[in-house]
């Protein structure tokens, strides 16, 4: 059987590359894998850094299972309700998981906003969430205008299935990579004389990569322009919950509340992974303002409802007011804490990253260790952190950068030690690099760069998709 | 700035306005009925009871005893971590000892007559949306799928709506108990070519859902050498295969393709789920379980949009790993839905009422053509406005699963208590008995 003759058999959007894995930036992910750091029985191995989790707040989540048997279905206190929960399968969901997420939601936003139960949509994840979105919003051949750099699977999940172009909106560190009405209006322009059809913006808010939050000067400006060109904003604040310092979180929701806007053009992708960093429940959410949209994408949930075991129990944990609280309080703290470790070692090896307040990673500026200002230097830079200082580290071109230089580096899905270790190994490398000449550094490189699309097989897995292998959880077992 | 917001707002997709979604179709229109006003033993005991809903609750105590005597479905495992790894476990791949537990379950409903390699299960939330991703990686928009009529509402949205796909019928009669024919297939790819569309591949239910019958081995014979000649897929649609009132009469593609020592199998997929033999819909399991590699991997990917929650697929590995629940559950479930169909079928037959001959599923197919006024459509809608609002019992015309001979209705007799189903079996006698009265007057 050939692998042509397969592929004829196979529709366009099965044989097309849009699901994003023919990346070369899956060599980190490989590295890792096959070397995974364990601080006894590999302390020589790859830290994964590349991987945007949030492990630090799981003692809460037990303390509270455990309290709370009756939020189980599979316990002797919870396992009466069994049957109710086993053949519930209508897509609206029950109404108190509904109105537990919509409180969360209020509440991760300091109450400034609620929410209504009615307009909260379920979905397969934010990836579902956000082809979701797209499917009710735009036609094959359409465009989503989104500032880059991006979350890189926004591709896949906008467009593979749904056929909408991404079209990138560049910042750069010359304004700390802020979004500009005018970088809005040239990729607008620029579309339009291509005869593209731009049927919205999507924001990250609070950003990945960047770790910054949008403040509300912009926020406002890009109402503004969605409003004035017609088209949609959908704004994914999947880390709302996840911020830690100021400036602090505002969503476009409040924004709404304080300028004239057509609503029926704003949406909302949430999900519970980041800030409650429960990934594999597949919490993802719509909320829209648009009934035609929430009708639209209720009906489409059918294709990614949420198990009703896991809305029953994150019902109850959701609406413990006394739990959120204390949970969204710790989290901040926590990652606060975790997040000011980090950046002050950093530091003190000379490295900056960009000022941010919120997100599990931070936009680490390595462009003075380029050997030229290029994307071949950014990844020959990169080949060296995984192969020689062995951190899985995600290059700012993965995400669509247009400046070479910028590390993603995710610090919350570890322990505190196995973050010492890494800021070790930075500093040895950073010192390293002052010692060397540029030609020494030229050849130390032992790999050959390769930028062209390859094919993995099986044995390399999604890194949206891979198993956690969290030195942590291995430290235990 | 002001902005007007008189203004038409601005459009959604094609998609979004289109009616694809097939919520308007009778198939729905009776649940509204029944949600206005639910049948309830006590406390609204002349309430409409919904029989349009193929949902198997005759086997929920073997789940529940299940739960109660194993403490390691509700725990994740060992300390601290268990819990950690289930939360962060978002691997497409699934949980590998869940792949496992649905491979080896879905051996045990075939009786051990095909073989199923857990590295070939895709997971995904629910067979719904295991067809529609099967669609988009089989066919291109525009492109058609064939499927035998009469077939499950559902389909029309699983495998047009988002997709852009068509369905072709492939047309079956009571002239041969709605068997699929050679001559049937060819003439719904021959329909399909003069309209030129391209046909890539054919999907059956097997059990099939609305008739409640498994289909004959020389049927399914036919069926892939069909869709070897013209080299185009087949799905099966296996959803059904645990409902099965008697082990011997279910023949899986996967029977087939073993006997054939798998040549050509690379253009068949089977599409299963925990919903109907399980009873579980609300836990969304899905899977595909393709024997073509590029399939399985491009499935995989896609799987990201609609993967199972991990606390299910860890409570669910753990009770079907457990290999003496789950013979136990196959054997009674069987004959607890045999009973039922038994009584269902006894209790139309006294009431002059004839169904097709069934062996599997949650219902019944019913023929009651007889008593149309008119042999149409509009003649079956009529008559069931009256079984819906006069003899108040919700169940679904046959037109609305696509069924090219009216008169015929799809009857659940899972969904429900044996008492309940007494009252729905006396309603339905009252209404014949009436009707018989009410015809003898007229001959007076």
């Amino acid at each position: 059987m050939a692998l042509s003759k397969n592929q004829q058999l196979l529709s366009k959007i099965a044989t097309n590359d849009r699901h994003g894995e023919n990346s070369p930036y899956f060599d980190g992910w490989k590295a890792y894998d096959k070397n995974p750091y364990h601080p006894i029985d590999n302390c020589e191995g790859v830290i994964q850094m590349g991987l945007a989790e949030n492990q630090l707040c799981f003692d809460l989540i037990q303390k509270w299972i455990r309290r709370n048997p009756k939020a189980s279905i599979c316990t002797a206190e919870g396992v009466h309700e069994f049957k109710n929960i086993a053949i519930f399968q209508d897509y609206n969901g029950f109404k108190e998981f509904r109105q537990a997420v919509a409180n969360f939601m209020g509440k991760a936003r300091g109450g400034r906003v609620t929410y209504d139960p009615n307009r909260i949509v379920m979905s397969g994840g934010a990836t579902g969430a956000n082809e979701t979105v797209m499917f009710c919003l735009a036609n094959p051949g359409d465009a989503f205008l989104v500032p880059s750099p991006c979350y890189p699977a926004f591709d896949r999940d906008c467009g593979w299935r749904t056929g909408v172009q991404l079209i990138p909106v560049n910042c750069d560190s010359s304004n700390n990579f802020l979004i500009t009405k005018a970088a809005l209006e040239a990729a607008y322009e620029r579309a339009q004389q291509d005869h593209i059809n731009v049927k919205g913006l999507i924001i990250a808010n609070p950003s990945n990569p960047l770790g910054t939050v949008l403040d509300r000067d912009t926020l406002r400006s890009l109402v503004s322009f969605i409003n004035e060109k017609k088209i949609h904003l959908v704004s994914d604040e999947i880390y709302a919950a996840s911020v830690f310092s100021t400036p602090s979180f505002v969503s476009v929701s409040e924004i709404i509340e304080e300028m004239e806007c057509d609503r029926d053009l704003i949406h909302i992708v949430y999900s519970l992974s980041k800030d409650m960093g429960l990934p594999g429940f597949r919490v993802g959410i719509v909320y829209s303002y648009n009934d035609a949209v929430v009708n639209c994408g209720r009906k489409m949930s059918s294709f990614g409802l949420v198990s009703s075991q896991t809305q029953h129990l994150l019902a109850s944990m959701l609406s413990d007011d006394e739990f959120v609280d204390n949970f969204l309080k710790e989290n901040s703290k926590r990652l606060a804490k975790r997040h000011s470790m980090f950046t002050k070692g950093l530091e003190k090896v000379g490295i900056a990253c960009l000022k941010s307040s919120a997100g599990l990673f931070v936009w680490m500026d390595l462009r003075r260790l380029l050997k030229e200002q290029t994307l071949e230097s950014e990844m020959n830079l990169w080949r060296v952190i995984i192969n020689e200082v062995k951190l899985n580290v995600s290059p700012g071109s993965s995400f669509h950068c247009s400046e070479p230089g910028w590390f993603r580096v995710c610090f919350a899905n570890m322990d505190d030690d196995t973050v010492e270790v890494a800021l070790e190994r930075i500093r040895v490398f950073v010192e390293k690099q002052q010692v060397k000449s540029k030609r020494k550094f030229q050849n130390n490189l032992n790999l050959k760069l390769s930028c062209t699309p390859r094919r993995y097989d099986e044995s390399v897995m999604s890194p949206h998709m891979m198993s956690p292998r969290s030195p942590l959880v291995r430290a235990r077992t | 700035m002001a902005i007007e917001i008189e203004q038409p707002s601005v459009g959604l997709s094609k998609v979004a306005v289109s009616e694809t979604h097939g919520e308007d179709s009778p198939y729905f229109a009776g649940w509204k009925a029944y949600d206005e006003n639910p049948y309830d033993e006590l406390t609204n005991p002349s309430g409409v009871i919904q029989m349009g809903l193929a949902e198997n609750q005759v086997s929920f105590d073997l789940l529940e005893a299940f739960l109660e005597t194993h403490s390691e479905a509700s725990s994740w495992g060992k300390g601290a971590s268990g819990f950690r790894e289930n939360a962060l476990f978002q691997d497409y791949h699934g949980l590998l000892s869940f792949r496992k537990a649905m491979a080896s379950f879905m051996e045990q409903i075939r009786g051990g007559s095909a073989k199923f390699d857990p590295e070939r299960v895709v997971l995904t939330a629910g067979a719904t949306a295991a067809n529609e991703l099967l669609t988009f990686i089989l066919a291109d928009p525009g492109d058609a799928l064939l499927v035998p009529t009469p077939y499950y509402p559902g389909f029309d949205r699983d495998l047009r709506w988002r997709t852009g796909v068509k369905i072709v019928p492939i047309h079956c009669d009571s002239s041969n108990n709605f068997q699929i024919t050679p001559q049937a297939l060819e003439a719904a790819y021959s329909e399909a070519e003069a309209m030129n569309i391209k046909v890539r591949g054919v999907l059956i239910t097997n059990p099939s859902n609305p008739l409640g019958a498994t289909i004959q081995r020389s049927v399914l014979e036919e069926i892939f050498d069909f869709v070897t000649r013209k080299n185009i897929h087949l799905v099966s649609d296996e959803i059904y295969s645990g409902s099965v009132f008697s082990s011997s009469e279910f023949i899986s593609i996967a029977e087939i393709l073993e006997a054939r020592q798998y040549k050509n199998s690379e253009r068949v997929h089977i599409v299963y789920s925990l919903s109907k033999d399980l009873g579980l819909p609300g836990f969304r399991v899905g899977t595909i379980y393709s024997y073509n590699d590029e399939v399985v991997t491009t499935a995989r990917r896609m799987s990201s949009f609609t993967l199972i929650s991990s606390q299910t697929q860890h409570l669910l590995a753990s009770m079907l790993s457990n290999k003496e629940f789950t013979e136990n559950y196959i054997k009674t479930n069987r004959e607890r839905l045999r009973k039922r169909y038994n009584m269902i079928i006894e209790g139309l037959r006294s009431a002059g009422i004839e169904c097709l001959k069934g062996n599997a599923g949650l219902f019944c197919w019913m023929n009651l053509s007889p008593l149309l006024e008119k042999p149409t459509r509009e003649g079956e809608l009529a008559l069931w406005n009256s079984m819906l609002h006069e003899v108040k019992l919700n169940i679904s015309p046959g037109s609305s699963c696509h069924s090219s001979e009216p008169g015929w209705f799809r009857v659940c007799f899972a969904n429900m208590s044996e008492q309940t189903l007494e009252v729905a079996l006396k309603r339905i006698h009252n209404f014949m008995k009436n009707r018989e009265r009410d015809r003898n007057l007229k001959v007076i």
